[in-house]
């Protein structure tokens, strides 16, 4: 396996997706590769940033309706 | 989903009328919400509407809810079905949108610039180890911003996958179930998508 191949199977290797085959291969490559052993900590950094997306609070007045809304259905 | 989904205690919970548990769902929810539905209408404003439409459909829903699946994923379903409606009816008011335009979604072309290799497939420069990036860099608002930018920018069918496996944190046979595509492909489109954000961001931080 060459780098070119390795940085495609990136998704699959870290998704655990890989044949077994495949993937002694691509842990082959990766310890011997540091720029794919690089690339591979920039995917896993890359979903990390992307997961801190989630954090934006809910505006008060969105929250304050919505909890309204919840009272009145569940006195209906 | 398994038989414990229908024991859920939160939704228990909610059916009872707790609240609390109201509360602490819409404040878990909302960020990846409403990311997700601006995945589909593009527009912030109209993005929120989707929103609180789908808060409101859950809570008029709740009491015919079973618990077939997650509550989490029928509280996705539901913001899915709204911004899509949404979506074509913005579709039909703007003579030219962007959702319908073609995209590489599902091909299998390299995700990495091909001049980066040798003819022997190998680096001729490699990507360089972030260990080194502050993390407060890493994090920082500036990236943030560019990471947004980067993910607005993908086609729609890689956006909702990225942003339902990694934004709001389901498990891959889940966005698979919710947007109806097979494995494969979902796992096609994610890699897609991380891939052109991490390009983005080896731009950024070096």
């Amino acid at each position: 396996m060459n780098c070119r191949q390795v940085v495609e199977l990136m998704t699959d290797y870290i998704e655990g997706t890989l044949p077994a085959d495949d993937r002694a291969r691509f842990e082959e490559h990766i310890a011997g590769c540091d720029g794919c052993r690089a690339y591979l900590a920039q995917m896993r950094v890359t979903r990390r940033i992307i997961g801190s997306l989630a954090d934006v609070p809910i505006p008060e007045t969105v929250e304050r309706e919505l909890l309204e809304a919840f009272r009145n259905w569940r006195q209906a | 989903m398994g038989a414990e989904d229908i024991h859920d205690p939160e939704l228990e919970a909610l059916k009872a009328g707790d609240e609390a548990a109201f509360q602490s769902l819409i404040q878990r929810y909302h960020g990846p919400m409403l990311r997700l539905a601006m995945t589909y209408v593009g527009d912030r404003g109209v993005a929120e509407d989707v929103v609180q439409e789908s808060w409101l459909t859950c809570v008029r829903s709740l009491d015919r809810f079973e618990g077939r699946s997650s509550l989490k994923t029928w509280i996705f379903g539901i913001v899915i079905n709204i911004a899509r409606a949404r979506r074509r009816k913005e579709a039909r008011i703007l003579p030219f949108t962007a959702f319908w335009r073609r995209d590489d979604s599902d091909s299998h072309r390299p995700t990495v610039d091909q001049s980066r290799f040798g003819s022997d497939g190998m680096w001729r420069t490699g990507p360089r180890s972030w260990d080194n990036v502050p993390e407060s860099k890493v994090i920082g608002g500036e990236t943030l911003q560019k990471v947004k930018t980067a993910i607005d920018a993908l086609p729609a069918k890689q956006r909702e996958v990225i942003l339902l496996r990694d934004v709001a944190g389901f498990d891959s046979a889940e966005v698979s179930s919710l947007l109806g595509i097979s494995a494969a492909n979902e796992r096609v489109r994610l890699h897609r998508a991380r891939a052109a954000v991490r390009k983005m961001l080896e731009e950024y931080l070096g």
